[in-house]
């Protein structure tokens, strides 16, 4: 196919070109803008399908790579390549760009074009993150990204959007420029900026960085990787950015730009500085348990419906930090899944509250109360989403999370036993704060005429609910398309651990480094097996 | 000394072209009365310096004063194009303003000279020329606009501060002169390193280049300055002589031995004070003028870094190249002048007559009321941040790969927080343009659109801004070029 020599270039730029062709159309077109973006969007989804059947299932590497020069000195260059755990996340975007669309159908009244063509740019950056190999790249796009972003916040958000959208560009510009000291540092040790070669000459020995730099660099990446994420305490920009952004803006960030964090971590921090890695494991795993269990606290208490599910977020991806930091397959194929099932029900929850302050507009809960009687199937499917979040069995929420749980065990059960209090909390204020929004009875006047969902909205959750119910049952359709990356990563994590680990003094973690390598090698194989157990 | 040959005046053809250029439209004062004529005239007077340096021979001229070189040959071009710029832009302004034509563009015109002389100089008495050249027409430029109290303020504040500091400069000079018993660069690139009145007059030039360049803490200068002179006159301040003087700063660098061993110290905390005032100074501005000025004092702190890191390069025993330091300035000052002058002709021609609307609050809405001009100057601010895909990115980029190069990681630590601090500011103007609402109605006297000759300078500017950001190859593949790298030694 002609496509797929350049698929990934297509799903970068295409939806940029779409962004092109809205700023032709008249801007009080308003209609026709919405529809051009929806097709466009939709369009862009069908081309990450391709990424499904191109991207094969057990072979380690990059699929797909395209590799171009372009800028001689430093030498920068477009290279592109997906891998099993890259491509979800590209199908995450894109499959949640036209539900965004859709949810912001009646939502967005002024500067539709501006609107959807920022929201259009926005997935062109974010695309581009998980697609770049080369460093520069991927910082290039992880700071284009954040102008539409914050214009998403700025423009169209609730009262102290400007106040919300200068924090989430600050926070993030500091991490980030620590991030682009930390590639150039990289770059002046290893003459380039490009992730397979700068591996490879971690692999073959040619480079060899000092436990002080490694340290330092995989601070400077970690950084900025946690304070997208948010890792406690760096969170603090999150439940502002989500109050204040419109419900499409809180979707895509919760469903997204969060995992673009947790997505570097894999991809950078841990194959690139693995001696650092290990070294800050501990560290991280208690910042993520400090973060599941604040956040859920926090969550609890809550007044502000957005601002519970925001900290929630916060929550969940101290799971995936978890799983990330605690180096085994599992886990970290748990995370992989989390941070998707993270993204559909996370999502969802910011459509379905969206839709509730597109009636009421507050997001107070003490201004709901007894809305299953008014709107049944918005209930209903408030219901749904809620539990798939908290981790049911049988919708996706519980696959990610059992698996982070179960390969944390591995190594520290202490951990486990922290982050499992975190399900328990998930549980409380999602249940409780659902029955204060829908049970008993109408408190408000205002409440007892609500409207139900109408055919847009139910189009749009029936979706997500399809989509969150498949993950659930069919997890091993995910599961085993990213176990080889997640493998991958581990791999070239120990193996340069090995060569520290010969070192005298550090007897402790190569005793670690021989369990986890252990279990590593029986995980490696009988992965099928592994996950139709996990169901 | 020989009568100068025709070789010695090819040397310096850009200088002849701009200064008769200048000379012509003070003859065709009296006759021509057409502003777009003059203005014709002037830009052709720009373009002439710019394009002879074609049919300019490289190598020394006027025995040993000036050095006409790849490195000259690219200021050249630099000034001769902010220039031009800076003409375009400005006869909608002389037309609202109600001011003198003829005589603005000719002082443009010597100004630019100047600078073209402080480029190829190569021979301190010879750069002081230059620069007084500069500075004389600038301070004239500066109180263009009589009838405004400011604008005079801002000329005689420039003259007073501005002749204090060539006279740093003229001492420096003198006590040079006094070690070495010689003016020539060439002759200092062996003077003693360490004699102490060699040093002494070192420091001394050093603090006069500062001023001009708005260095802290000789830097009071500018916000006033800035704010005071006409607003293209002010583009070209903030391009114009601050390349130029980059360009002596860098050439006496590359050429005398002395200077690179002594200077790193001064140049790491001159660079590390300036960021800090120019932007903690831009912080709290209301005033875009002085907020563009604060942020102009910022990005000559930038440039310092990177000089800091050549200093370091060329120290003798560090084996590093100084290739991509050098770059990294000549990068630097090719994209800040050229944003600067963009971002400040819309200043200009949004300002309206009196240039009564230059607060930050007047720009409120302005994504709205003038699409064209808000998203052109958003261009111009995301690049002055540094965002990718604009030439300011990898200004910053290289800037930052030779000082972590030179190993200076606490001045690139430094130049990160400070990118951050810019970030607010620059964010600041973009979010009120976009996201705040115009309070009350807009005056009727505010300009409804840019000029159309402004429009030509700002799509410059801005094309020239993306093309830098997307694909710098061209450009580095010049400033980049070996023979850029000035060595005396």
């Amino acid at each position: 196919m002609e496509l797929s020599g350049h698929l990934l270039s297509v799903l970068i730029f295409f939806p940029a070109f779409g962004a092109l062709a809205l700023l032709l159309l008249r801007g009080d077109d308003h209609l026709w803008i919405r529809r051009l973006t929806f097709v466009v969007s939709v369009v862009e989804f069908v081309f990450s399908l391709f990424l499904l059947r191109a991207v094969p299932i057990n072979a380690p590497g990059y699929s797909l790579v395209e590799f171009g020069h372009w800028i001689s000195a430093p030498p920068i260059n477009y290279h592109l390549g997906v891998d099993g755990i890259s491509m979800f996340l590209v199908i995450l975007t894109t499959f949640l760009t036209p539900i965004c669309v859709l949810a912001s159908w009646h939502g967005v009244h002024h500067r539709i074009k501006e609107f959807h063509v920022t929201l259009l740019l926005l997935e062109v950056g974010v695309v581009g993150v998980f697609l770049s190999l080369d460093l520069f790249l991927f910082f290039l796009f992880w700071e284009i990204m954040l102008i539409p972003m914050a214009f998403l916040i700025g423009i169209w958000g609730h009262e102290r959007r400007l106040y919300a959208a200068m924090k989430f560009v600050l926070y993030t510009m500091a991490g980030s420029i620590l991030m682009l000291i930390g590639i150039i540092w990289l770059y002046n040790a290893t003459g380039s900026f490009d992730l397979p070669v700068i591996q490879q000459m971690l692999h073959d020995g040619v480079l060899t960085l000092s436990t002080r730099t490694e340290i330092l660099l995989f601070l400077a990446f970690f950084l900025a990787f946690a304070i997208k994420v948010p890792l406690f305490p760096l969170h603090t920009w999150l439940p502002d950015a989500h109050v204040e952004a419109p419900t499409a803006g809180s979707v895509i960030l919760a469903g997204v730009l969060l995992k673009m964090g947790t997505y570097g971590m894999i991809r950078f921090c841990l194959p690139l500085f693995p001696e650092a890695s290990h070294r800050a494991a501990p560290y991280v795993a208690v910042l993520a348990i400090i973060g599941i269990i604040y956040g859920a606290l926090v969550a609890m208490v809550q007044p502000n419906l957005k601002k519970l599910v925001a900290y929630s977020s916060v929550s969940h991806l101290g799971f995936v930090v978890l799983g990330i930091f605690a180096f085994q397959n599992i886990s970290m194929q748990g995370a992989v899944f989390q941070m998707l099932a993270h993204g559909v029900s996370m999502g969802a929850l910011f459509l379905l509250v969206g839709m509730l302050y597109d009636r009421r507009h507050t997001f107070e809960i003490t201004e709901y109360g007894g809305l299953s009687t008014p709107m049944p199937r918005l209930a209903a499917f408030f219901l749904f989403v809620v539990l798939s979040s908290m981790g049911l069995p049988m919708l996706n929420g519980f696959v990610g999370e059992y698996l982070i749980l179960l390969g944390t065990y591995l190594v520290h059960w202490n951990w486990a036993a922290w982050a499992a209090t975190g399900v328990i909390l998930s549980a409380c204020y999602l249940l409780w704060s659902y029955q204060r929004v829908f049970f008993g009875e109408v408190t408000h006047q205002k409440n007892c005429a609500l409207p139900d969902t109408d055919a847009r909205e139910n189009c749009i959750l029936v979706t997500v609910v399809i989509v969150t119910l498949w993950m659930g049952i069919g997890s091993p359709f995910f599961t085993r398309r990213f176990a080889v990356p997640c493998q991958t990563v581990l791999e070239q994590m120990n193996r340069s651990f090995a060569q520290e680990a010969t070192l005298p003094g550090s007897i402790p973690k190569a005793a670690k480094l021989d369990s986890s390598g252990r279990i590593l090698a029986s995980t490696a194989t009988p992965t099928s097996s592994e996950r139709s157990g996990t169901r | 000394m020989t009568p100068p040959g025709t070789q010695d005046i090819l040397r310096v053809l850009p200088e002849l072209a701009w200064c008769s250029a200048g000379v012509l439209l003070m003859l065709l004062q009296p006759f021509v009365k057409n502003r777009q004529a003059l203005t014709f005239i002037s830009m052709l007077g720009a373009a002439a310096g710019t394009l002879v340096t074609f049919k300019a021979a490289f190598g020394e001229g006027f025995g040993g004063l000036v050095q006409f070189d790849i490195f000259s040959l690219f200021f050249h071009w630099l000034i001769g194009l902010v220039a031009f710029l800076v003409i375009l832009a400005s006869d909608s302004y002389l037309e609202r303003e109600n001011l003198d034509a003829a005589e603005f563009y000719a002082l443009i015109l010597f100004a630019t000279a100047g600078m073209g002389v402080l480029a190829s100089a190569q021979e301190l008495l010879t750069a002081f020329i230059g620069l007084e050249m500069s500075s004389i027409s600038s301070y004239i430029l500066a109180g263009y606009r009589r009838d405004s109290i400011k604008s005079s303020e801002s000329a005689v504040k420039y003259f007073l501060l501005g002749s204090f500091a060539t006279a740093f400069f003229l001492y420096g000079i003198a006590l040079v002169y006094g070690a070495t018993g010689s003016t020539n660069l060439r002759t200092l690139a062996t003077a003693d390193p360490s004699s102490n009145l060699v040093r002494l007059g070192l420091s001394l030039i050093l603090v006069g280049l500062g001023f001009k360049v708005a260095a802290a803490p000789f830097h009071v200068w500018t916000p006033d300055v800035y704010e005071g002179a006409p607003t293209p006159v002010t583009a070209l301040f903030s391009a114009g002589p601050k390349a130029a003087t980059f360009a002596l700063l860098l050439r006496i660098f590359a050429t005398v031995h002395a200077a690179t061993d002594f200077w790193f110290w001064a140049f790491w905390i001159l660079a590390a004070l300036t960021m800090f005032v120019g932007n903690l100074g831009a912080l709290v501005q209301s005033n875009i003028k002085r907020l563009l000025a604060y942020s102009s004092i910022a990005h000559a702190g930038y440039i310092l870094v990177a000089m800091a890191a050549i200093t370091t390069a060329k120290n003798s025993d560090s084996g590093l190249d100084p290739g991509a330091a050098y770059a990294a300035v000549l990068f630097y000052l090719l994209s800040y002048s050229l944003v600067s002058v963009g971002a400040f002709t819309i200043v200009s021609d949004l300002g309206g007559q009196g240039e009564r609307y230059v607060n930050t609050d007047d720009f409120a809405g302005l994504g709205t009321r003038q699409p064209f001009a808000a998203a052109a100057l958003s261009v111009f601010l995301l690049s002055l941040l540094g965002l990718p895909i604009t030439a300011g990115f990898f200004g910053k980029l290289y800037i930052f790969t030779a000082a972590i190069k030179s190993k200076l990681i606490w001045l690139a630590i430094l130049m990160a927080i400070n990118s951050i601090i810019g970030a607010y500011y620059y964010l600041r103007i973009i979010v009120v343009m976009y996201m705040h609402e115009y309070k009350g109605n807009v005056p009727a006297d505010a300009p409804a659109s840019l000029s159309p000759t402004a429009a030509m300078v700002v799509i410059v500017a801005v094309l020239a801004t993306l093309y830098l950001g997307l694909a710098p190859n061209h450009i580095l593949g010049i400033v980049l070029d070996p023979n850029l790298i000035l060595s005396g030694r």
